[in-house]
């Protein structure tokens, strides 16, 4: 079963400098329930990616030609990039696919209550009365761990904690019962004890709902304790791809394995921070070929600079863009 | 350690005035209240908390750029020795020179209409350290060297660089007076994973170099872990626990450092739901409970630790802890 399907998601924005290519022939699926880890540095297009699946990008995005977004709804699949003018896009926009941010601060309307906010949309997309809204908020603000619920309803944003905001965006996010959540970097601003309590939130409320999640972060440690698959993107593609532990203990691409020996590891002080070479290509100037290959450790020259790498399969759903892989899986 | 630190607070404290009016303060945050803290000569020195911590504030006071409300704040380098309480103008410009700050955000600390040259050379120009243009180019590209930049990118603007470049200038432009002490806050955290390694690398192998102490900033306790030799944990104004960085990570003494190294995402996709999980919120400065500032959140407190706020004891050589109920809450753990 698959709640969303991405096939070969091409996303260029117009800019005065040119076309630039943000996003470039992104492919997967997502089950119902399942929890995808969307991984990458700035620059990487992970969060184009996301708010691609609700068409939030601004006008001067232009979608590739084979681009197709398939949302599995009750009454059918939705196409959501042929979906047009704000009626349509109810779908998909706070409908059956809702949006958590990374600074909760800017998604609420500063001088509207939270209460007032959450009515309104649930009034939009659930067809509640006042009352019934009213009354399904607070249980939700209640849900998410809020003390003193009722009174939080009636409040400002600015009012509350970061913390506080942050579950407030979740309580909001989840209110509409969507089929998927998109959650872009959520615990980044936090602290890190309110980040555990808000992760511990989450695999709650994925268990109680069996929503499908996106959780953009570039923190691995967030992924770990929290996917069941990860994807890795780098300069607009998707790199690697696989079951959370396969990717985090057995990182097939050298870029994933460059990331994860940059990060710092407590069970090993003594073990050297090793950078991956050099810097992010600005997207203006893409390198041919794999687009890694400018950083990469293993590249060999008048192929990786030239042609790109096709996925390969590593172990059952495992699987990675990369020619040293594609060489080792053709000899053995 | 028989040699002066090179900072040492005693009895530190901070305080803003907030509300009330005109010169009639209604009442005061306590920022920073009753520090007593040693930075070594030569460490690379962490201090950790959340926010609203203050450890920000705490690295301010001791680079002077924040009023001290009380306590003393003694600097040493074995060149000179001053009191920052009680600084002198004349003695604070020679301060600059010798104490420095590297920031967090390297987009917003660069003037995006200087040259690259231009923004490592004004401190050398403002604190007139030296004479011609000439001797400024040399001190700018022998720095600008050792912080791996080259000619080329002297010449051009800060736009044309990534996050991780840009912070190297600012590492350049902070130790081209060639300062002992250098405070760096939070200077990895807007930088991705593949280049704070970079960064932090550098930082190092600079502190080794030139013989400088730093005191590092963070919220990330993993990145402290790797690159500090000591670890000072800030909770809500106050200092609750220092030691040696090993040591401190292998046997904490304080709930609040339990609680926030357990609260690091493991990278072991089998090791979930392992974290000691805190309930609530950091309580607000302008507020703070009575007795040990902890106690609102702490699984462990007691009715004494609601009225008194405990001392600093010294569980282990160089290792300070301010609870107190450390010694049983430890010898539990231990038997476990």
């Amino acid at each position: 079963m698959t709640l969303l399907q991405v096939r070969n998601l091409t996303l260029e924005f117009d800019t005065d400098e040119g076309r630039v290519k943000a996003v470039d022939d992104v492919s997967f699926e997502l089950a119902p329930g399942e929890v995808m880890g969307l991984v990458g540095e700035s620059g990487s297009g992970k969060s184009v990616t996301a708010k691609a699946l609700m068409q939030l990008n601004p006008s001067n995005a232009v979608y590739g030609e084979g681009s197709r977004i398939t949302l599995m709804l009750d009454d059918g699949p939705v196409d959501v990039l042929s979906l047009s003018g704000s009626r349509e896009l109810q779908v998909v926009r706070g409908g059956a696919v809702s949006m958590i941010f990374q600074e909760p601060m800017a998604s609420f309307a500063p001088a509207i209550t939270i209460g007032e906010q959450m009515v309104e949309q649930l009034q939009l997309h659930r067809n509640m009365t006042k009352d019934q809204a009213r009354d399904l908020s607070i249980e939700m603000l209640a849900r998410v761990g809020i003390s003193d619920a009722p009174k939080r309803f009636e409040q400002f944003a600015f009012e509350l904690s970061g913390g506080m905001r942050q579950r407030a965006m979740i309580a909001m996010a989840l209110s509409t019962k969507p089929k998927l959540l998109i959650a872009d970097e959520p615990t980044t601003a936090l602290d890190v004890t309110i980040q555990a309590q808000v992760i511990d939130l989450m695999k709650d409320l994925v268990a109680e709902f069996g929503m499908g999640i996106i959780f953009i972060t570039h923190d691995l440690g967030v992924i770990a304790q929290t996917a069941d698959t990860v994807a890795v993107m780098y300069l607009g593609r998707l790199i690697e791809h696989g079951p959370v532990r396969e990717v985090i203990r057995n990182p097939a691409h050298p870029y994933t394995q460059g990331l994860l020996n940059a990060l710092p590891n407590l069970e090993d002080l003594d073990a050297p921070l090793t950078p991956v070479p050099g810097d992010i290509p600005s997207p203006l100037e893409r390198p041919p070929g794999c687009v890694f290959h400018t950083r990469c450790p293993v590249a060999t020259d008048g192929r990786c600079d030239t042609a790109v790498p096709a996925m390969t399969e590593i172990t059952g759903e495992h699987i990675a863009a990369c020619f040293a892989l594609e060489d080792r899986r053709l000899a053995s | 350690m028989s040699e002066t630190p090179i900072v040492s607070v005693r009895d530190l404290g901070v305080h803003y005035p907030i509300g009330g009016g005109f010169l009639r303060p209604k009442a005061f945050v306590r920022a920073v209240e009753d520090i007593d803290l040693d930075i070594p000569r030569g460490a690379f020195f962490g201090l950790v908390g959340e926010s609203g911590s203050g450890k920000t504030t705490l690295g301010r006071a001791m680079l002077k750029a924040t009023p001290i409300t009380h306590g003393h704040i003694r600097f040493d380098d074995g060149e000179v020795a001053y009191d920052l309480a009680t600084i002198s103008k004349a003695e604070l410009k020679d301060y600059r020179k010798r104490a420095q700050l590297i920031f967090q955000d390297p987009y917003a600390a660069l003037s995006p209409r200087m040259t690259v040259r231009d923004i490592i050379a004004e401190p050398l120009e403002v604190m007139k350290l030296t004479k011609t243009r000439q001797e400024t180019d040399e001190r700018v590209r022998e720095i600008a060297a050792k912080c791996r930049l080259n000619l080329e990118h002297l010449r051009r603007f800060p736009h044309a660089f990534s996050g991780g470049q840009r912070q190297r200038i600012s590492i350049a432009r902070a130790l081209v007076s060639n300062p002992r002490f250098v405070v760096a806050d939070e200077s990895v955290a807007a930088l991705d994973v593949s280049i704070q390694a970079d960064v932090l690398n550098l930082l190092r192998s600079l502190q080794r170099e030139l013989g400088l102490t730093f005191l590092f900033i963070s919220h990330d306790l993993s990145v402290v872990a790797h690159v500090c030799d000591h670890v000072a944990v800030m909770y809500l104004g106050r200092l609750v626990e220092s030691a040696p960085t090993r040591q401190l990570f292998a046997a904490p003494r304080h709930p609040y450092t339990k609680v926030l190294l357990s609260a690091i995402p493991s990278l072991d996709p089998d090791h979930r739901d392992k974290a000691q999980k805190l309930s609530g919120e950091i309580p607000s400065p302008t507020n703070p409970p009575p007795g040990c500032k902890f106690h609102t959140r702490c699984p462990h407190a007691i009715e004494i630790c609601k009225t008194e706020e405990p001392g600093l004891e010294e569980p282990a050589p160089e290792h300070m802890v301010k609870c107190h109920r450390w010694r049983e809450l430890f010898q539990e753990t231990v038997a476990a």
